[in-house]
């Protein structure tokens, strides 16, 4: 790990200022992506602000009977918290479906949203990678990429998005509130929050350099049967394969976000329209342009039956 | 109170280091074998305070110093195990104000203030917690290298059934928990035992379990 020098910042709009304000500077929250890739120094801070006394770790009632999420919330509290579990039962879901109980007790909102992705050449520091040194090339297109993207891709990078929670969130319209550095807030939907990789795959998200993330705000209640269906290559403990968020209300609309075959959560409203149809129709539009490697082409009819399944149960 | 801030890398830290390496390798990303290179920067020296297992302890800590670190190698509780470094395998999980935590994925300085039980605060050989007598009276584990990381997630496992948090095989989200086989092993899952003492380790966790219901 290259040595770094660190502050606990005082306030959200310090933290941000300190963040433009200092050469090669990053936030640290939970610390669990984070050190994990300064350790291998893919990730090479000169300085930490620890945001960790900042007071985002409440879950509040918004005017409009939604809920507002501390940037700082663990995702422990968040899947326990009573209303999450009432009223957003997905979002529980993806949170319980991803890492483990220690890690859970860590992570944070706002660093589960921007946890980097787990593309195992990315973490190969003796391989190229676009997103990790940009020019560099991709080791996955032509590599080994059974766990990669299948749709949203680029010549210069296939990964995809980690997070569990961001899938439920992005079915949810979750819209992330922010400060800026010069002290100006801003709300991003979760849909603009994290980009394609396109000809740039190291720059991630419509984050500017230092904005920090205060809070995720989740809208009134939709209602409806919600489930998170995640499938991997172990039972717990393990990442994506591919999972589907969904939520299905009994005239048989709803919405449908999908984990493991992007670089962000996958959603297409234009794909839910066909939810009366089946899961069929909805993948087919899903994945019209989808990309697939030889290896990862399993990911397709995968993706189909496990939304088939969670339909199935929706409706039971 | 103990001062000590001696930035020790011996030859068995090292080793320690690669054995990780190996330990990891079944799990997401396996990291390099290789040992961490040396920094480019100077170290930048920070101090910290926190209580473990009771007792109040200052240190002066270069700022990368992992909690996991900062107890085994400063404090000297090596009770506390360094399996993967990455968060894989749970052989370091210690009990942070009340929850637990894998302390190879945090800093020292994070912890001004915290307090830290590490195995050798939840028993004594000759005063045993619960989980100890019971992973021994069930054979809970073989080398015992993940034993500490299993038992201290034990302690908090059972802490979270009872404030009622849920689990990823919890049926119902607003119904009462119920401590199944199936809850504990998956509540379990961050503690991975490559000698595979697992059906052990839930028999014993499930006899403390039902002697505290
Ligand atoms: C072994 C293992 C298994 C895992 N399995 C899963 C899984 O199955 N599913 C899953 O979804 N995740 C999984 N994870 C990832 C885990 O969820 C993330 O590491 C965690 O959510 C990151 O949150 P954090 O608070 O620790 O972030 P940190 O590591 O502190 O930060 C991550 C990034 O976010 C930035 N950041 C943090 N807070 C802010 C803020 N307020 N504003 C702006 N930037 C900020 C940091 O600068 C950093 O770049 C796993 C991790 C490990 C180690
Ligand atoms: S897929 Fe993206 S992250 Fe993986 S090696 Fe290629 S450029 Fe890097
Ligand atoms: S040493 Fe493996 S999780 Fe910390
Ligand atoms: S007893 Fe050997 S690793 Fe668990």
């Amino acid at each position: 790990m290259r040595s770094f020098s660190y502050e606990r910042a005082a306030s959200p709009g310090a933290a941000a200022a300190a963040a433009a304000g200092t050469a090669n500077a990053k936030f640290i929250a939970g610390g669990t992506n984070l050190l994990d890739l300064m350790k291998l120094e893919i990730e090479t801070p000169a300085h930490l602000i620890d945001v960790n006394d900042l007071a985002l770790d409440r879950i509040e009632e918004t005017a409009d009977g939604g809920l507002r999420i501390g940037a700082l919330v663990r995702n422990t509290d968040l899947a326990a918290d009573i209303r999450v579990r009432r009223d957003y039962g997905v979002l529980s879901r993806a949170l319980l479906a991803g890492a483990s109980g220690q890690l859970r007790n860590k992570a944070t909102t706002a660093g589960n949203l921007l946890q980097r992705t787990r593309c195992p050449y990315f973490y190969d520091t003796n391989l190229p990678c676009n997103k990790r040194k940009p020019g560099s090339g991709c080791a996955a297109i032509g590599g080994f990429s059974r766990q990669h993207a299948v749709v949203g891709v680029s010549d210069a990078c296939i990964a995809t998005h980690p997070s569990d929670m961001a899938v439920a969130m992005r079915a949810l319209d979750a819209v992330v509130e922010t400060v800026r550095p010069d002290g100006t807030t801003r709300s991003i939907p979760i849909a603009e929050l994290h980009r394609l990789p396109g000809d740039s795959p190291e720059i991630e998200t419509s984050l500017e350099p230092g904005e920090l993330i205060t809070a995720v705000v989740l809208p009134k209640p939709v209602g409806g049967a919600q489930a998170y269906r995640k499938v991997r290559d172990r039972a717990s403990y393990a990442f994506a394969l591919v999972s589907v968020a969904a939520i299905v209300q009994r005239d048989g609309t709803g919405r449908v976000a999908l984990g493991g075959v992007a670089h962000k959560p996958w959603r297409v409203e234009a794909a839910e329209a066909k939810l009366p149809d089946g899961a069929k129709a909805v993948t087919a539009r899903l994945f019209a342009d989808a990309k697939p490697t030889k290896d990862n082409a399993y990911k397709l009819p995968l993706a189909e039956r496990t939304l088939a399944a969670v339909l199935r149960e929706a409706r039971a | 109170m103990q001062i000590s801030g001696r930035l020790e890398l011996s030859r068995r830290h090292l080793l320690i280091v690669g054995a990780a390496s190996l330990a990891a390798s079944s799990i997401a990303t396996p990291p390099p074998a290789a040992a961490q290179s040396a920094p480019t920067g100077a170290p930048v020296m920070t101090r910290v305070s926190f209580d473990v297992n009771g007792e109040t302890h200052q240190l002066e800590l270069d700022t990368r110093t992992t909690l996991l670190d900062a107890l085994r190698e400063h404090l000297h509780l090596t009770g506390t195990k360094k399996g993967c470094d990455h968060g894989q395998c749970g052989a370091c999980t210690v009990i942070v104000d009340g929850r637990r935590i894998n302390s190879c994925l945090t800093l020292a300085v994070m912890h001004q203030g915290d307090e830290i039980t590490t195995i050798e605060g939840l028993g004594t050989p000759d005063g045993l917690h619960p989980l100890q007598a019971a992973f021994i009276e069930h054979d809970g584990y073989q080398c015992g290298y993940c034993t500490p990381g299993q038992i201290c997630s034990a302690v908090a496992v059972l802490a979270e059934v009872k404030a009622g948090i849920p689990s990823h095989v919890t049926a119902d989200l607003n119904a009462p928990l119920r401590l199944t086989n199936a809850e504990l092993r998956e509540r379990m899952s961050g503690n991975i035992c490559r000698c595979g003492a697992y059906s052990n380790i839930a028999e014993a966790i499930s006899e403390v379990a039902g002697r505290s219901a």
